[in-house]
């Protein structure tokens, strides 16, 4: 293989994952993680709660830490350096499941506050990204108003603006629409499902099965933090393999 | 079926807002709601009107049928006498007759009009701080105003003050220098030393070559013994709420960190600091710190007094901020880190402004203290306004007047934490964000 070749598949690489274990005090709560996500690949990861699949996509921007094996992130090696983790977090955009917005700002300086301070972006020019943003989510109304004012689906609509306002490469979300009203759920997976036709490499932890069907290059099952089983989402949900995943779907999809 | 009815139902059109029936507003259903609501609240009622009528019968006389001129209490009540055929009146006129001393101790009255401009000067440095919509350019007048101050109080050349202030900006440069070529902490313990060697061996040797070189702006030295009454408690007040606010903010940070020195020094600080009477710090102050400190060092008692209380009242700080910070949902953090902040940004930014906005209504309960604490300086012989309230007694011309001094002073200080409650009420609904 050319060295050039090299470099390009390199490239083509947006998260490797080897052998990643860690440990919650003696809990070994991630065993023998291995995960390789190309450039542009829509991920999704499912499994009952407490299987480790938001603890290992926390691992991938440092909100915790592994103990053992490597992570790489566009290139960039994980490790207690904290130049590495600033210059992986300046290209990995995060969804929480409680949105946590910053509930002192309004939304226009929740999405402008990570331009202007990270990426030292004039004001000016955040704002107009900001607010192409906002348009994108469909609120840029409710720009000047406080996160307190505005509805569950909004705030996590908000949410992935702000992540996208830092325009990175990889997006994690982590049960975005877990904490949200049923009615809110669809606007929200509709945001996510754009984001995902235009090509952005996303992985997301989420128990919306219909979403994982519709966009998603590959499904990921966890339990007792390994990965159990992965494949296409039609052949996962049609035909799975391990008896721990038969059992899962059928608990999940059974009613 | 055995019901007959049906359950089906369908909505022909939606219900518009209405209002709330007229018996249910006013001010007649208030009184009926809460004072006459039944038999029982109706007599309460009226039992306790009658209870405010007659202790309002004994004061409201007592207060405004007193005497405002006078130069004794003999002649007051003299007055008194003659006017009401008893002495069951107020005797103020200690007031207008003290008042100088009250406010400003023995400051020399033909200086006291620089009391007054510090007084004036320090409103005008406040009110940035304390409200938004003050013009930004006077947050100049809030910088110079510590060095005006205590020039203007003290007296002597202007060099020393401004020779202090200079020390901060050698502090600020040299840091901006080492911090290019080096990294954070070693630029500012640099700094910190280069500060701290201009502060203890430059400043006074030069203040004094250039004070008799070009004496500008010389004003009659005062000495700290003859400070007292209201001005007193207000200079150690203020210091002491300015200073602690940033030294209780980097504690409780301290507290949280994943540095096991820097945790322990902060834990150990501010338990040692909590667990030992103010008085026994004043104490210290006064009386032991000299033992200390190299002989001949001639150590303000002023200053080691508002070191002491903004020491103390900043580890009562420490722990009003850290609670603060424990309210506030760890996804605040993660969300600050996930966004790539780091850890000075995001304090700055996300955490520091909604732990102290939780914290507000603590803060100011420790400014409020802190400054009522002040009083305790009577008993290392600075006479605040309890001091010379003692001392005014123990003349002969006003042996034997009680409330008028002290509800003088209670007054004060009334107004002062009042005023403080009440900005802090409304800063907490100012910067309310949520529902409205």
């Amino acid at each position: 293989m050319s060295a050039e070749l090299q470099n390009h598949l390199a490239d083509e690489v947006a998260i490797q994952i080897t052998n990643m274990n860690k440990w919650y005090g003696d809990f070994h709560v991630l065993r023998d993680i291995n995960l390789t996500v190309q450039r542009g690949e829509r991920i999704v990861i499912a499994g009952p709660s407490g299987s480790g699949k938001s603890t290992m996509i926390r691992c991938i921007n440092r909100l915790e830490e592994h103990q053992k094996g490597q992570i790489v992130v566009d290139g960039t090696e994980l490790s207690s350096d904290l130049k590495n983790i600033d210059k992986i977090r300046r290209e990995v955009g995060m969804c929480f499941q409680h949105f946590n917005l910053f509930p002192h700002l309004t939304i226009l300086e929740n999405c402008t506050l990570a331009p202007m301070w990270v990426r030292k972006t004039p004001k000016k020019e955040a704002e107009e990204l900001a607010m192409h943003f906002l348009e994108k989510v469909k609120i840029p109304d409710q720009a000047n108003k406080y996160p307190g004012m505005l509805s569950g689906g909004q705030q996590q609509r908000v949410a992935i603006a702000r992540s996208l306002c830092m325009q990175p490469r990889i997006m994690l979300f982590d049960e975005p629409t877990s904490a949200l009203d049923p009615e809110m759920i669809k606007e929200v997976l509709d945001t996510m499902v754009t984001l995902a036709d235009e090509g952005m490499t996303m992985l997301c932890v989420t128990h919306e099965m219909g979403f994982a069907r519709q966009v998603a290059d590959r499904v990921i099952f966890m339990d007792q933090g390994q990965i159990v089983e992965q494949n296409e989402p039609e052949e996962f949900f049609n035909n799975p393999k391990s008896d721990r995943t038969k059992l899962f779907l059928s608990q999940i999809l059974g009613h | 079926m055995k019901n007959s009815k049906s359950v089906a139902f369908v909505r022909e059109g939606m219900i518009d807002q209405q209002p709330a029936p007229a018996s249910q507003i006013g001010a007649v259903r208030w009184l009926k709601d809460n004072l006459f609501s039944s038999v029982l609240n109706s007599i309460l009622t009226i039992i306790s009107l009658l209870v405010i009528f007659w202790v309002l019968s004994g004061i409201v006389p007592w207060m405004f049928g007193g005497v405002w001129n006078a130069s004794s209490l003999s002649e007051c009540r003299d007055i008194l006498n003659e006017r009401y055929g008893n002495t069951h009146y107020a005797c103020w006129a200690v007031l207008t007759e003290r008042w100088q001393q009250l406010l400003f101790g023995f400051y020399p009255a033909e200086e006291i009009w620089r009391a007054v401009v510090a007084f004036v000067l320090m409103l005008v440095a406040i009110a940035p701080v304390l409200f938004e919509s003050v013009p930004r350019k006077l947050l100049w007048v809030t910088i110079a105003f510590p060095f005006l101050m205590v020039w203007l109080v003290w007296g002597g050349p202007i060099w020393g003050p401004l020779l202090v202030a200079l020390g901060f900006v050698l502090f600020y440069v040299s840091y901006v220098v080492l911090e290019r070529k080096s990294s954070t902490l070693l630029a500012l313990i640099g700094s910190l030393v280069i500060g701290l060697v201009w502060w203890m061996f430059c400043v006074g040797p030069l203040s004094e070559a250039l004070g008799s070189a070009l004496p500008i702006g010389d004003l009659e030295r005062v000495e700290s013994r003859v400070l007292g009454g209201f001005m007193i408690c207000v200079i150690i007040g203020l210091s002491g709420i300015a200073l602690s606010l940033p030294i209780g903010l980097i504690l409780a940070l301290g507290r949280q960190s994943n540095l096991w020195v820097v945790k322990a020094i902060c834990v150990g600080f501010i338990e040692f600091i909590r667990g030992v009477p103010l008085i026994t710090l004043l104490f210290t102050a006064s009386l032991l710190l000299n033992y200390f400190l190299p002989p001949g060092t001639a150590f303000d008692l002023t200053l080691r007094v508002i070191i002491m209380v903004t020491l103390f009242s900043s580890a009562y700080m420490a722990e009003v901020i850290r609670g603060g910070l424990a309210a506030l949902p760890k996804g605040q953090y993660e969300a600050a880190d996930a966004l790539g902040l780091d850890y000075w940004q995001s304090q700055r930014l996300i955490i520091m402004p909604q732990a102290l906005k939780i914290s507000i209504p603590g803060i100011v309960n420790t400014f409020i203290g802190l400054f009522k604490d002040t009083t305790l300086v009577m008993f290392i012989g600075i006479f605040d306004m309890l001091g010379l309230s003692n001392a005014i007694r123990a003349n002969s011309a006003w042996n034997g007047i009680n409330w008028e001094l002290y509800i003088f002073i209670g007054l004060v200080f009334w107004i002062c934490c009042f005023s403080m409650s009440q900005y802090s009420q409304w800063l907490e609904r100012k910067l309310r964000t949520g529902h409205h």
